[in-house]
């Protein structure tokens, strides 16, 4: 499978070299060297405990809230820094979204939830500006016409799947380029993993999309690129189609076969 | 085979012994708890019988209907005790004249009535120069007569209403002139040293003006501490030392707080004594860690998910908190809050030290008006010879009672109607 955005768009989305994540004097993850593309879906996948949700988590700086996680290394976004002590993490996530294990809803009606970035950052000035940002990241995100009668109610009365494409809506509100998401579809029945897994897809020619997953079959449904990373190490990283026909690791191999993990 | 089947059948016995003693053991268990919780129920029924059996005839009081000549004259030259006087003659023509006689005829009504009738004259100044009707309190010995406190067959020196009392009371009530009557002035009074004329009310306003200051200081300090005990402080050693003190002080004895205020309040920043703002600051002190524990315990139960999905879509620490966290402990902080109030409400050993266990006749009006506090009213009457307090006493921890059950039923019902599931 060819590449065609990597062809015409050279310039990766996301850079990371030589990342490296301490949690006190514990080291996550060992020199991490990676590009992202534009537009595309990357998956990381790896044995629990591996690192991919550390790895996913530095992209927007969540690793900050944790007090004693310190990383060091260069990461870019569209060439700027944002692993640096004075950038912006309200603009760096205003770019950079993310989606939970959890579907995590406020306890706020379906409407306040997805208005509660753009309201966070200005984004509408008036009433009428809100509604439409509020409808379009609900249609974008394919909840619209289920929840378009009781946006006033509670987004946790919602079903699963649909809290969890309500927080997909909730991200891309405050529209985005890059999505993150960190095992979207971990808690969610097989239905409503299809029902996101088709959403990746479609999103993925708007927004860059990395994706942590345990399922190695979802990660090779919905991705064009694939990361393994074993034991706070990047393995190997290539074309997914590669990496589950003829990996060049044998360790890729083994976990891919399900011999350990 | 036959000793197998024997050996099967012995162990299935024992077995079912085995479970049959379980079963046992459960329903005595059972049994026990039932027993607590009915000894329980017990204590309470008796407590409240006996409260309320003794309290309930605090709220009505024994009132006789003067009819009384509001002569222009006497009122211009001040004196209502001679209005008094004349009209309790025009009753009982025959009393007698001699200054003994006088004073034993003015005991039937309270000693306070002179002061009825000027405040009935200042307030409706028409009333001059007509004969009016006025229902005026009787006195302590005549009330606790009328409501059956006072056994008439006892020889007339062992009981503290004379025969000649005795039978102007039987007159007046063949002249429908006396009657029980809901009692306002329990509700509109401050503290007397007449039981008759003690009222309520001072210590309700200096229970409310000291809570006040109580829940203004302490609920947002509280809060405050919890919010960032929570989710700021770094966990090191000097977070966790006052922790621990703060878990602590939960359990220092409210006498302290009142050593403390009384050294530091009073005595270094000089706030006036027995004052609500002084009584509430020391309230504040002792209630601030049971706010600081509950709203920790309530934000902790938050799941940090709502943070997490804050602070992932831009949000600072502080708005993920204040937007999602604390709204969501809402119920636990406020019940916390008000259980905290509650205890405030009841206590009476640090106001002590604050000299608010005081006889405080004026319903105060600010924050540095004396005032005294609902429980150290209960005490300062339980204390007292008169039989008429008696009553007094149960009827003020019946409102007291009444108090706390309000605020804990508030508790109930805010944490019925903020709490949200996720």
């Amino acid at each position: 499978m060819v590449n065609v955005s990597a062809l015409s768009d050279p310039q990766p989305k996301l850079v990371a070299r030589a990342v490296s994540v301490y949690y006190g004097g514990k080291q996550a993850l060992f020199d991490i060297d990676l590009d992202i593309m534009s537009r595309e879906v990357t998956a990381f996948i790896g044995p629990s405990g591996c690192g991919k949700s550390t790895f996913l988590r530095c992209f927007n700086r969540m690793n900050d809230l944790i007090d004693d996680c310190r990383s060091t290394g260069s990461m870019l976004l569209d060439g700027s820094d944002i692993a640096g002590p004075d950038v912006d993490v309200v603009q760096l996530r205003m770019r950079i979204g993310m989606v939970f294990q959890k579907p995590n809803p406020f306890p706020k009606s379906v409407y306040d939830n997805v208005a509660y970035g753009p309201r966070l950052h200005g984004m509408a000035p008036t009433r009428g500006d809100l509604d439409e940002i509020v409808e379009t990241s609900l249609r974008r995100a394919g909840i619209w016409d289920e929840v378009k009668d009781r946006v006033d109610q509670p987004g946790t009365s919602l079903s699963g799947g649909q809290q969890q494409r309500l927080c997909i809506a909730r991200a891309i509100a405050v529209r985005p380029d890059v999505l993150l998401m960190d095992e979207p579809c971990s808690a969610l029945d097989p239905i409503a993993t299809a029902t996101i897994e088709e959403l990746i897809d479609e999103l993925k020619s708007e927004y860059t999309i990395i994706i942590v997953t345990h399922n190695m079959q979802q990660a090779a449904r919905v991705s064009q690129k694939t990361a393994f990373l074993n034991l706070g190490r990047l393995i190997e990283f290539d074309e997914t189609q590669k990496i589950f026909t003829n990996p060049s690791e044998p360790s890729t191999q083994d976990y891919i076969t399900g011999r350990f993990g | 085979m036959s000793s197998y089947a024997a050996t099967t059948i012995s162990s299935q016995a024992a077995a079912n012994r085995l479970l049959l003693r379980r079963k046992r053991a459960e329903r005595r268990f059972q049994l026990y708890g039932i027993l607590a919780i009915s000894a329980a129920l017990g204590f309470l029924v008796v407590f409240l019988a006996s409260i309320v059996s003794r309290g309930y005839m605090g709220f009505v009081q024994t009132e006789v209907r003067l009819t009384v000549d509001f002569d222009q004259e006497l009122i211009e030259a001040g004196s209502y005790r001679k209005m008094l006087r004349t009209s309790l003659s025009e009753l009982f023509p025959n009393a007698g004249s001699s200054r003994a006689e006088r004073r034993t005829l003015a005991r039937l009504v309270s000693a306070g009535t002179v002061f009825v009738l000027r405040e009935t004259v200042e307030a409706d100044p028409a009333i001059i120069g007509t004969v009016e009707d006025v229902w005026v309190l009787a006195s302590d010995p005549v009330d606790q007569f009328y409501k059956g406190r006072i056994d008439a067959a006892l020889p007339e020196e062992e009981r503290p209403i004379s025969d000649a009392s005795l039978a102007r009371i039987a007159a007046l009530e063949a002249a429908g002139r006396i009657d029980l009557r809901f009692n306002r002035s329990f509700f509109t009074r401050g503290d007397s040293r007449n039981p008759e004329e003690a009222g309520i009310l001072a210590a309700i306003v200096g229970s409310a003006l000291a809570l006040l200051v109580t829940v203004v200081l302490s609920f947002p300090v509280g809060v405050m501490t919890a919010v960032y005990l929570e989710a700021f402080a770094p966990k090191n050693r000097i977070t966790r030392l006052i922790e621990i003190n703060i878990n602590n002080l939960a359990a220092v004895p409210s006498i302290v707080f009142g050593l403390l205020g009384l050294a530091v309040f009073l005595n270094v920043f000089g706030l006036p004594r027995s004052a609500p703002i002084s009584g509430g600051l020391v309230l504040s002190l002792m209630t601030l860690p049971t706010i600081i524990i509950s709203s920790r315990a309530a934000i902790r139960a938050v799941p940090p998910s709502f943070a997490e999905a804050a602070i992932g879509l831009g949000a600072s620490r502080v708005q993920a908190i204040f937007h999602h966290v604390l709204p969501a402990a809402a119920p636990g902080t406020l019940t916390g809050a008000i259980i905290g109030m509650a205890r405030a409400l009841g206590e009476t050993a640090p106001l002590l030290m604050m000299g608010m266990v005081a006889f405080v006749v004026e319903v105060p009006g600010g924050f540095t008006d004396p005032s005294t506090v609902l429980p150290a009213q209960v005490y300062l009457w339980a204390d007292s010879p008169e039989r008429g307090f008696a009553e007094k006493t149960a009827a003020a921890t019946i409102v007291l009672l009444g108090f706390l059950l309000v605020m804990n039923g508030l508790a109930v019902y805010l944490r019925r109607k903020f709490e949200k599931q996720w």
